[in-house]
């Protein structure tokens, strides 16, 4: 099962940024960095999603669309670099019959290798998890069967049966928090063997952040397009123009307190056609990483529980000495109003977005 | 025992309906059926179809609820019933074609054929206009129950023609009379339960049965108690999203696995085969379909957790005008207790406009994380 990226707080919390305190100045625990989609460690020989390997029963589990592919992708790749004849069948969870996993391992009539790729677990016939349970117990040493689970509790003694047995399993966590794109795109840079620079990586996870998959062909595009170092100004270049970007330059402008630049930025996105709701998901996300390294200062939660990297607790810190608590929350209040406002609330959403920026400009201080 | 038995705290509606399943005279073939959430609207419909049907057992009738027809009526298997229940957000105007097909067959067993429509404010206005001419003149035989939270909620034009029966908010004592009749919980808990629950008979019923589903309530309302300052704030807004998501997913994914079975099987997907690439596109459009559901479930459970906010400083300004009324949060005296202590009715009153208007924010499709940021950030201790 997916593990939710959410932890309670613990009660010791209590007392710290109290009636009109300032921000507490304490030491901030190192950003361990976490691996995008393979959070879990657990119990069982998990690896993460780009570890595939062979074993006569693979599970490949988690709620990432785009890495359960991948990590199906890779096993088949091993396969046919052991065996370039090894033939894939595929079979759906949501129309099993009975016994169908039995006839598709059985070896063909050419004797060619095979693997068997069982998708769409979380939504399966009864009659699968039970095939499966039979299955893990005697497998077949020539054949790999790979199960593929989106997550959830459905199938939960079939997830469990593999997991015991000992296979491997293949884990695709949500790559959700920034931190976690940012380390998705790092490794897809690795994997191409190029470099970029930090604030590439950042500028990039700004733009296209949203979707997983347009961030995977975006790093393959810069790829095979440049050569060297990919460097903030070249996915400046590529993908600037696109309104997630825009909206960051407005938040960060905003929150640096240059009034001035956060709106004609603003103004220039918003005349040439831009939506405003992605500009105003953006000032939220700024303020809210703000907000989340302000509790890191205050103890108690770490940048890694909350998904934050260096750099994003560097930057916060660095503008946060220029915000109070009343500060940041009047800025808050401001965009939800304008988020309110953009969707239907107001008559003039342009003039909404504008007001929360002016609004994030003087709410800090000095 | 009687088919009224679940209509709780209801003497004036039940009064009203029993007569008119008995008396000729006082009958009507269109009933229009409101009550705020939880007050018992689809119970009641359910029970007057029962009572319209009834044979009689030992004299008693109009819903003896031991005949044949009772029995049937109430188990939803009786073949002259038919309900129509949505978790969709419009009623299609197809739907309701289908529907006045119904009502125009004589019935087979009982005595009318009567159709509940427990969402009738989920339709168009071109939609409502369909049914209206089928329910402005019906066969002698069939009769109509709509339901709807307010008669504000369905058209002037459906509402004139129906004859209102107003459910009110039953009181706690009687919801609680219900939940240990039928659940065998303990009168004390059951009470706590119905309070918390603010007499919406579903909830009460399971507060009082799930003690997780008690404890989650206590976290929610003790999210107001740990907020001290914006950092807090923020982190309470993403902790409330996450599990309002955990519990949608929880709640729609036996369902979810379902559909898709069935929907590959109508498409000629044989077993265990994918979907040929040509028809994916239909079951994409079920995963999108699934997806907003689940959306949906999600702004539920985030809006009940709002209301539980809204009731617990309700609670607070009680206590800190010293009224003396029975605490909602009676179970949770000690969150409301110390809130009371640490600020003035005047800070009270503005968490809860805050609260409410996080509530309007979701209604309004604003970002639900952001909405509760704004929302939290507003119940922190302020000078
Ligand atoms: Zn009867």
């Amino acid at each position: 099962m997916h593990r939710s990226p959410s932890r309670a707080v613990p009660a010791g919390r209590r007392q710290r940024t109290g009636v009109g305190a300032s921000w507490q100045h304490g030491a901030v625990p190192p950003a361990t960095r976490s691996r995008p989609g393979a959070r879990k460690p657990a119990s069982g020989n998990v690896r993460s999603w780009d570890e595939p390997t062979l074993a006569p029963v693979v599970l490949v589990r988690g709620p990432e669309d785009l890495l359960r592919e991948r990590a199906v992708d890779g096993v088949v790749g091993l396969a046919r670099e052991r065996d370039p004849e090894t033939e894939k069948v595929e079979l759906e969870g949501a129309t099993y019959g009975s016994g169908q996993l039995q006839v598709a391992v059985s070896p063909s009539l050419f004797g060619e290798a095979k693997v068997v790729v069982v998708s769409g677990a979380e939504a399966a016939t009864d009659e699968l998890y039970a095939d499966v349970i039979a299955h893990v117990a005697s497998p077949d040493p020539e054949t790999t069967v790979v199960v593929v689970h989106g997550g959830g509790q459905r199938g939960k003694k079939m997830l469990d049966t593999i997991v015991a047995s000992g296979a491997p399993v293949l884990q695709c966590d949500a790559v959700a928090r920034e931190a976690e794109k940012a380390e998705f795109v790092t490794r897809e840079l690795r994997a191409a063997r190029r470099r970029a620079e930090p604030e590439a990586v950042r500028a990039l996870v700004d733009a296209l952040g949203n979707d997983l998959r347009e961030l995977a062909s975006a790093v393959s595009q810069l790829v095979s397009d440049t050569t060297g170092t990919i460097t903030e100004g070249l996915v400046d270049r590529y993908y600037g123009g696109r309104v997630e970007a825009t909206g960051f330059k407005v938040a960060d402008a905003a929150v640096a307190g240059d009034a001035g630049a956060a709106v004609a930025l603003l103004r220039h996105a918003l005349a040439t056609g831009g939506d405003p709701v992605p500009l105003v998901a953006a000032l939220a996300m700024r303020l809210r990483t703000l907000a989340k390294v302000a509790a890191i200062r205050g103890g108690g939660v770490t940048a890694r529980e909350l998904g934050l990297q260096d750099w994003q607790v560097r930057n916060a810190q660095r503008d946060l000495q220029r915000w109070t608590p009343e500060g940041l929350a009047t800025a808050i209040t401001a965009v939800a109003q304008a988020d309110a406002e953009v969707k239907g609330a107001g008559r003039d959403p342009v003039f909404a977005v504008e007001r929360a920026v002016l609004t994030i400009a003087r709410s800090r201080r000095g | 025992m009687s088919v009224w038995d679940d209509v709780v705290g209801q003497e004036h509606a039940v009064e009203l309906l029993q007569r008119a399943a008995t008396d000729p005279t006082a009958m009507t073939h269109a009933w229009l059926v409101t009550g705020p959430p939880g007050s018992g609207r689809s119970v009641a419909a359910r029970a007057f179809a029962a009572a319209l049907q009834c044979t009689g057992t030992d004299g008693v009738t109009g819903g003896c609820g031991r005949c044949h027809q009772c029995t049937t009526t109430l188990a939803g298997t009786h073949p002259d019933l038919t309900v129509v229940a949505t978790d969709k957000v419009v009623i299609t105007i197809d739907e309701v074609r289908d529907l006045i097909g119904t009502a125009a067959r004589t019935p087979s067993l009982g005595r009318y054929r009567v159709i509940v429509v427990e969402d009738a404010d989920r339709m168009a206005e071109r939609t409502t206009n369909v049914l209206l001419k089928a329910i402005e003149e019906p066969p002698p035989h069939t009769v109509w129950v709509l339901c709807a939270p307010s008669v504000q909620d369905v058209l002037p034009t459906i509402r004139s023609r129906c004859r209102a029966v107003v459910l009110r908010v039953p009181p706690a004592e009687a919801v609680a009379d219900l939940v240990v009749r039928r659940d065998g919980v303990d009168p004390q808990v059951a009470l706590t339960a119905a309070r918390a629950a603010q007499s919406h008979v579903g909830l009460a019923r399971r507060l009082a049965r799930d003690p997780e589903a008690r404890r989650r309530r206590t976290a929610v309302l003790d999210v107001a108690r740990r907020i001290r300052g914006v950092g807090d704030a923020v982190l309470a807004a993403n902790e409330l999203v996450e599990v309002s998501k955990a519990e949608a997913k929880a709640a729609t994914e036996e369902r979810d696995a379902a559909e898709k079975a069935e929907l590959l099987r109508a498409l000629g997907a044989g077993d265990g085969e994918t979907l040929p690439p040509r028809l994916r596109s239909q079951l994409k459009q079920l995963e999108d379909d699934q997806k907003r559901r689940a959306t949906r479930r999600q702004r539920d459970v985030l809006d009940r957790a709002m209301l539980d906010l809204l009731s617990l400083y309700r609670d607070v300004l009680v206590v800190q005008l010293g009224a003396d009324v029975d605490l909602v949060n009676a179970g949770d005296a000690a969150i409301v207790r110390a809130l009371a202590a640490d600020s003035t009715p005047e800070q009270t009153v503005r968490r809860m406009d805050a609260i409410g208007l996080a509530r309007e924010r979701l209604a309004g499709n604003v970002a639900p994380l952001l909405a509760l940021e704004a929302m939290a950030v507003a119940l922190r201790p302020q000078g």
